[in-house]
């Protein structure tokens, strides 16, 4: 079991930085996310494109953006818990909580914070009726393990980067590779895009474009998929294959949280704004594009300012009778847990005898 | 004033006649969000960028005003669930004094 002073559910912007303001009220923190490296939407969605409205920063690429977050925190030496999704929260007698991931990871806390932004990124699965009914038995949308498909039949569909990347990788590594794409054009990295039609001429991967994957068939266990070709409604291709992979990228779901008794409006969290953006749930805080309130703005120096207050707010629950005066971090410096310590040079006063 | 009234019909297949401006540089995706015709979080999810196809319409009317698809766009599409022949993304159609009357369907959520 993973113990800490506070679980922070998402680690997007406004995550990362709650580690921070946590850490100057000496708060430990642990971070959980469904995916495999910090940032949330800005590194999922945009890690290239600039940002213009970060106080202080007249551009800065949102990757670069997260980079900076990450060194800031470092002093707090947060933990992680990357690729997995919280699933469950347990309220214990003491009033603190145990939350549980997909992968049943178990940490503990006093307090949890949902950081979770739009949701959990899950991929996106073709609207193919029976589809859920072959998941794990045949059709995966992630590739955790590629010897899984060694000396196997793969189908892969999209026509994005990791479609092809992986079509690439299981080339080598597969008895046989088709790659399924609505259009002939490929959208991608050029030498990935070059790298498949290479692959496609000396019979590695056997490319079906203008074309998508309209059915799946078998006993229990998959064993072909129908493949519909553009323009030619009666016209199916029946193609035997042990494994399909459907790669469209990833769409955030709000996901279990949803089901935790926690107050939901317009698929965000509803928090006492005036307050310190706790939950209906005391102890459960929400903070960033996860939580709603009147007037709420979907911004990362909003998410900043309620993780701030938020660790005010958390610090007093976690210990009722201290009184803590927040202090400037150019009159205070960071003290960080490792035993780094920032401050500003003290200016030397030379009296005159 | 300068709007314009448009009908789009939302996922549940009602119609609604929207006053949207022409005057902001909104997009269509844009106006479905500022008139709640769609439930958060499921369009706009790129914010318009041409990344996510959350905010795909088929388009029913004034095809020939339309400005013509980019290659992101049509690329997109092209990654995206449920597309047909008069498919576009939302965030690539502004609003101009043209599409007066102009009529929109949104395609179905793609999870
Ligand atoms: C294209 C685009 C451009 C943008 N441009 C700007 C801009 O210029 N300026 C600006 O201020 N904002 C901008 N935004 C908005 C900005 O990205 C968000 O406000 C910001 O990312 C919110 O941060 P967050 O940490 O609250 O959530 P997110 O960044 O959404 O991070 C939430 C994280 O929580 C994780 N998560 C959710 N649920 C779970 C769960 N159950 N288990 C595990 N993990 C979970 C998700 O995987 C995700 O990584 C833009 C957004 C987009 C899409
Ligand atoms: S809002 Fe993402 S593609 Fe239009």
């Amino acid at each position: 079991m993973i113990k800490t002073d506070i679980i922070i559910i998402g680690a997007g912007p406004t995550g990362l930085f709650a580690v921070f303001e946590a850490g100057l009220l000496k708060l430990k923190c642990h971070l959980i996310d469904a995916l495999p490296q910090p940032g949330g939407q800005c590194s999922e969605i945009y890690p290239k494109k600039p940002i213009y409205d970060i106080p202080g920063f007249p551009e800065v690429l949102a990757g670069d953006l997260v980079k900076n977050l990450m060194e800031q925190i470092k002093p707090f030496d947060p933990g992680f818990t990357l690729g997995e999704r919280a699933e469950t929260l347990e309220k214990l007698n003491d009033g603190s909580f145990i939350v549980t991931t997909s992968r049943g990871t178990k940490h503990h806390a006093p307090i949890v914070v949902i950081a979770g932004g739009l949701g959990s990124f899950e991929p996106r699965k073709p609207p193919i009726p029976v589809i859920g009914e072959y998941e794990d038995k045949g059709v995966e949308y992630i590739i955790r393990d590629p010897e899984v498909y060694r000396d196997k039949r793969v189908v892969i569909a999209g026509g994005g980067d990791s479609a092809l990347d992986w079509s690439i990788f299981l080339a080598d590594v597969a008895s046989e590779v088709s790659l399924v794409h609505r259009r002939k054009d490929f959208r991608g990295a050029l030498d990935s895009v070059e790298k498949v039609e290479e692959l496609s001429k000396i019979g590695k991967i056997n490319l079906i474009t203008e074309a998508e994957v309209v059915d799946l068939k078998g006993e229990g266990n998959l064993d072909s998929v129908v493949i519909r070709h553009k323009g030619q409604a009666s016209d199916e291709e029946v193609k035997v294959t042990d494994h399909f992979i459907p790669l469209f990228g990833l769409s955030p779901k709000l996901g279990p949280i949803g089901d935790w008794g926690l107050e939901i409006e317009k698929n965000a969290i509803k928090v006492d704004n005036t307050y310190d953006y706790q939950t209906n749930i005391p102890g459960v805080y929400a903070i960033g594009d996860v939580n709603t309130y009147p007037g709420k703005l979907k911004l990362i120096l909003c998410g900043f300012h309620e993780a701030a207050i938020m660790c005010q707010s958390a610090y007093q629950r976690i210990f009722p009778d201290k009184k803590y005066v927040m202090k400037y971090t150019t009159v205070s410096g960071v003290d960080g847990f490792d035993g780094s310590r920032k401050e500003a040079k003290r200016e030397v006063v030379k009296s005159i005898n | 004033m300068s709007d314009i009234k448009i009908t789009i019909i939302d996922r549940e297949g009602e119609a609604h006649v929207v006053d949207a401006p022409t005057d902001m540089n909104m997009n269509l995706m844009e106006v479905v969000r500022s008139h709640e015709l769609a439930p958060e979080g499921t369009i706009g999810i790129c914010g318009g960028m041409a990344m996510c196809a959350s905010c795909q319409c088929y388009v029913l009317s004034h095809h020939h005003l339309l400005s013509e698809k980019s290659f992101e766009e049509e690329d997109m599409l092209d990654q995206a669930f449920y597309v047909e022949d008069n498919s576009r993304l939302g965030c690539q159609i502004f609003m101009t004094k043209e599409l007066e009357g102009l009529a929109v369907k949104l395609a179905p959520e793609s999870t």
